[in-house]
């Protein structure tokens, strides 16, 4: 086995901190007052006001109506990105299971049809989706945020390998052990997914947790604000001789990284172990 | 319950025209166990998996306790099913995967907890039951797998090679459990193996399947005394049945310019078996001569490999006796198997013992 040495540890260390620092000096600068930011820039230091800083675009009621918070895109923020994990999740499962496990005509055709698409971007087909949700009524609702994006290649493509990779028997023993299509997807199939869910729960949570076009096409109403666009929205104040909110759009950045991070790390874990306990 | 297996005239089509099994009559009684042997492509799983209603079957008829099962659903057909690679659910414990199936057919609780419990005490499963099957061993896994067959409670078992993925040891001692089991609870089986040992081991009747289509049916000891071809001949038995090359001469089979023994035969060439610990030495002079290629020392007994004017021939010959390299070697007459030289099929009318003339 190799050893680790001090170099190793040396190389670790400075990637660590290539990582880190921006993510420090983000938070550290957010706790200083937007007036010492302007004079002396960022800071590696702590200031004295990140309690009041933190406090007040958490509650502090903004935007034009006075009615949306930090708390309040937080929580926008947070249903969009749930809502897109756990539909994208729901539906590709779904798609993937009708594409390996029932043979009807074309299915290779759809599947091939449906994986072109990622090669499209999400902007390519952003007017006709407005369009459609516009003519629907949806424009400024949940739904019309979360629905037209549920549909993912991604997760349909990943969920389809990993079903060919459970072997032919478990269905044939789930067969002859009286288990019809719907048992079979949810006693066996579903429980063996759990890791691979795991990890499309990542991956799709940032995507919806970073949306910024996307909510910003779909909502005019300024409840339906998300942190992305609040953050946009603080650096935009520039009224008079009035310098820009910089503390507020840090700490507002420091509160966003949070859930993603938190859903990485707990996720990951049952990812890793996942991965160590394999078994097929 | 009578639980009778019948198979008439099944074939199975594929598309493109391949007959993996082609027009196969078999009738299993109540409480038998049938092994279908045959190397690999021979058709055997494929038989197997119409009777479990896994493939389709393309022609004939199966019925499961006088109930034409052809087209219903596998778990209608009151059959469990025993896969090489166990196919135990990876997520249940021991316990859930005995269950599962009983859940599936709404079975009252205690009823479930009883079953399984009796099936893991007879299975000695008891302090696993709560385990996942990764931490357990190959054969403890296919105890699981046998476990979830018995607490069906089936008209029949089907087993799909199930010993292949253990090492060999412990497939010996598995061999005996299912034999043991299978006769303790009298439910009828079908095994398909491509093991003749194994075949020969369990099999209360043994079906000899090649390329689709039944050689042989019957007793293990029948087929291996009276094999039906030269196919079932080199099939069943370690080492092989040697075959060679003979021809008849005035109702004599000669062998390398020697007479073995009077046959009722007109004269031409006949394919001749012989079985290695159905020849013995005899003194130079008599008996056709073997060129001694290798030996093969198993302790018990050793195998000569030879030639008999270029053709293999294989003998059993106890360990300890000295071996010149030309060995004269001999049968008793009524231990020769006599096959057309075309067809392979056996000539049912037998060497005739009476002639008394030993090699």
């Amino acid at each position: 086995m190799h050893r680790t040495r001090f170099f190793d540890h040396l190389i670790l260390l400075l990637g660590a901190a290539f990582l880190v620092t921006p993510v420090l000096v983000a938070f550290m600068t957010s706790t200083h007052t937007a007036a010492d930011i302007h004079m002396n820039g960022l800071s590696l230091m702590p200031g004295g006001h990140g309690v009041e800083t933190y406090h007040k675009v958490l509650t502090q009621r903004g935007g034009f109506t006075g009615e949306v918070t930090g708390a309040r895109m937080l929580m926008n923020s947070t249903i969009l990105g749930l809502g897109f994990a756990v539909g994208k999740i729901v539906l590709s499962m779904m798609a993937a299971y009708a594409l390996v496990y029932f043979r009807f005509r074309f299915a290779t055709a759809i599947f091939w049809m449906i994986f072109t698409t990622l090669l499209l971007p999400l902007e390519v087909r952003i007017m006709p989706s407005y369009q459609v949700m516009s003519d629907l009524h949806l424009l400024n609702t949940y739904t019309g945020l979360i629905v037209p994006l549920l549909a993912s290649a991604t997760g349909t493509f990943y969920f389809r390998q990993f079903f060919k990779s459970v072997p032919d028997e478990l269905l044939e023993a789930a067969r002859i052990d009286g288990a019809g299509p719907v048992r079979f997807f949810i006693d066996i199939l579903v429980p063996l997914s759990r890791t691979m869910m795991a990890a499309i729960f990542i991956i799709m949570f940032v995507y919806g947790w970073n949306q910024y076009l996307w909510p910003m096409l779909m909502t005019t109403e300024e409840r339906f604000f998300t942190l992305m666009r609040g953050i946009k929205s603080i650096l935009q104040v520039w009224i008079g001789s009035q310098i820009p909110d910089y503390n507020e759009a840090f700490a507002l950045a420091v509160l966003a990284m949070l859930p993603p991070v938190a859903v990485v790390v707990v996720f990951q874990r049952m990812f890793i172990k996942g991965l160590t306990e394999s078994d097929k | 319950m009578m639980a009778e297996l019948s198979i008439s005239q099944v074939s199975k089509l594929y598309a493109g025209g391949v007959r993996a099994v082609s027009d196969v009559t078999l009738h299993v009684g109540d409480g038998e166990f049938i092994v279908l042997v045959g190397p690999s492509g021979c058709g055997k799983s494929t038989l197997l998996r119409m009777v479990a209603g896994l493939e389709d079957i393309s022609a004939g008829e199966i019925a499961i306790g006088g109930r034409v099962v052809n087209r219903l659903d596998p778990a209608e057909r009151d059959i469990a099913m025993v896969f090489q690679n166990y196919a135990l659910y990876p997520h249940m414990s021991v316990r859930e995967n005995m269950a599962y199936g009983l859940k599936n057919r709404r079975m009252p609780r205690d009823e479930i907890a009883a079953r399984v419990a009796e099936a893991a005490q007879m299975l000695e499963l008891g302090p696993y039951l709560d385990r996942k099957p990764r931490a357990l061993s190959g054969g403890q896994r296919q105890r699981v797998a046998m476990g979830r067959a018995v607490v069906r409670q089936p008209a029949a078992f089907l087993f799909d090679e199930p010993l292949s993925n253990l090492d060999a040891k412990l497939r010996v001692s598995m061999r005996g459990e299912i034999r043991k089991l299978q006769k303790r609870l009298g439910t009828t089986a079908l095994y398909v193996t491509h093991d003749q040992l194994e075949a020969m081991t369990l099999a209360d009747r043994l079906v000899v399947l090649n390329g689709g289509q039944v050689e042989q049916v019957g007793s293990p000891l029948e087929v291996y005394h009276r094999p039906a071809s030269t196919f079932v001949a080199s099939f069943i038995g370690a080492p092989a049945m040697s075959l060679l090359d003979a021809h008849v001469e005035g109702g004599q089979v000669m062998l390398a310019g020697q007479a073995l023994a009077r046959v009722a035969r007109p004269d031409g060439a006949v394919t001749l078996g012989l079985r290695a610990e159905d020849l013995h030495m005899v003194a130079p002079g008599q008996g056709v001569a073997l060129q001694v290629d290798y030996i093969e020392e198993l302790g018990a007994q050793r195998l000569v490999h030879g030639l008999v004017e270029g053709q293999a021939l294989c003998i059993a010959l106890p360990p300890g006796v000295a071996l010149p390299p030309v060995l004269h070697v001999g049968a008793a007459p009524e231990r020769l198997h006599l096959f057309d030289a075309i067809t392979g099929r056996r000539f049912t009318a037998r060497t005739s013992a009476q002639s008394g003339a030993l090699v």
